[in-house]
């Protein structure tokens, strides 16, 4: 199953190149770029451990295909995410965020159904 | 091959010329620097026009090492560097981060290598300064962290050569031994310019764009005597070329502000004028006399 998240989640995954275009473009923007990893990536799962600090001072995007290159060597069965944070105020939060790397074999979800009182049917993603 | 390019076209294009001149201007003395700069320029701009061509080639390491005694304009050419490989292409961003020993090694073992890298992720793009780089290697110590920053500055600068250039600086005969003692740098490092020291003629011209960069001028008796100071100061230790200058004039200036609170009451021409009294009040004639006196002994 291919997992879908975030900004470009219709597109099929952008190529390195194309990852470092949409990073110059946020670093234009003045957004920090950052990178993060799991291995839950659970739509529910906010929390993914963060592959250093935010790149505050980065100034061109091949300090961040860098990093991506480090984390990915790192975490290969991971999968790793790019964020850009935009600091300004009123907006004060992620602008763009996709996902950039993922393990060989992906993580599988499935639907679960659950009978509640009444008849009442929840339903809820688990990991499969 | 067909098609030809016009050089000169191209120069003019990419605004390197204005940049040149500017250093021209802008920068006394220097001639190896600026003829060595120049070089760099034309070589990249038949680059750009061989790229033109169609002639692919590899763009060329422009890693530099500036060698020269303290105050001889090193950090100062070193921005320009930043900008002038800009206009050219050759760096994407143009900025210049300067560092020194504290800023890339760490404090134990393990801190050294994400340090480095972060300076060098910031530099990506622009030029990497590292000032006094000499101090990088310690063989007084083989545990040192210096020789692990070392390595991987040089794995980046093979490795991501179109990324950033980096360009080492300081005192020429100790960036001799930092070399030797790690050739696999010095053969990365495909320029060594050395920046030599100022005449004082060349001092003299600096001294007149600096007061005029402080809103001041010299009166002719203030720069007779500004003449025979910098002599005089050039033949003392710790001589650093400019910065000795810019030191000389900033006490100059309390000097003049105490004369002219002295005064009480003064017009605008008193307020922007350095008289010869207030740089004659130098301890370095003081000390000059002394010797003199000294020489001819007791009478």
């Amino acid at each position: 199953m291919r997992i879908t998240q975030g900004t470009f989640s219709y597109l099929p995954d952008l190529t390195d190149e194309q990852t470092a275009r949409q990073v110059e473009y946020a670093l234009e923007q003045g957004w920090a770029v950052s990178l993060e990893y799991t291995d839950d990536p659970h739509p529910r799962n906010v929390y993914w451990e963060m592959w250093g600090m935010p790149m505050f001072d980065l100034k061109d995007a091949a300090g961040m295909l860098g990093e991506l290159r480090e984390c990915r060597k790192a975490h290969p069965d991971c999968y790793i995410k790019l964020n850009a944070f935009d600091s300004t105020r009123g907006f004060e939060t992620m602008r763009m965020s996709f996902i950039v790397h993922r393990p060989p074999v992906e993580a599988r979800y499935k639907l679960r159904r659950e009978e509640g009182p009444a008849r009442l049917v929840r339903y809820t993603i688990e990991r499969a | 091959m067909c098609g030809s390019i016009d050089l000169k076209a191209l120069l003019a294009e990419s605004g390197v010329g204005e940049v040149l001149d500017e250093l021209d201007r802008e920068l006394v003395g220097l001639v190896p620097v600026k003829t060595r700069l120049r070089e760099i320029a034309s070589l990249l701009v038949v680059d750009k026009a061989r790229a033109a061509l169609g002639v692919e080639g590899a763009k060329p390491a422009l890693h530099m090492c500036f060698t020269g005694n303290p105050g001889t304009g090193k950090t100062t050419v070193a921005m320009r560097m930043a900008a002038i490989l800009h206009r050219l292409g050759h760096v994407r961003k143009g900025h210049l981060v300067a560092v020194t020993r504290d800023d890339l090694v760490g404090q134990y073992i393990g801190h050294t290598a994400p340090k480095t890298r972060e300076v060098l992720k910031r530099a990506m793009g622009g030029v990497l300064f590292i000032d006094e780089a000499y101090y990088l290697y310690r063989p007084e110590n083989e545990r040192d962290y210096g020789q692990e920053a070392i390595e991987i500055l040089m794995q980046v600068m093979e490795n991501q050569r179109d990324d950033l250039v980096v360009i080492f600086a300081g005192y020429k005969s100790r960036m001799d031994t930092f070399f030797q003692s790690n050739p696999g740098l010095g053969s990365r490092v495909a320029h060594h310019i050395d920046f030599p020291d100022y005449s004082v003629a060349e001092l003299e011209a600096i001294a007149d764009r600096m007061v005029v960069g402080l809103g001041l001028r010299l009166s002719d008796a203030a720069r007779q005597a500004l003449g025979e100071y910098l002599a005089l100061r050039r033949q003392q230790a710790n001589f650093a070329n400019a910065r000795s200058l810019r030191n000389a004039l900033d006490r100059a200036r309390l000097r003049q502000a105490r004369r002219l609170l002295e005064a009480g009451r003064v017009d605008a021409a008193m307020l922007m004028t350095i008289e010869a009294e207030d740089i004659r009040a130098s301890r370095v004639f003081d000390a000059a006399q002394a010797r003199d006196t000294a020489r001819e002994g007791p009478c």
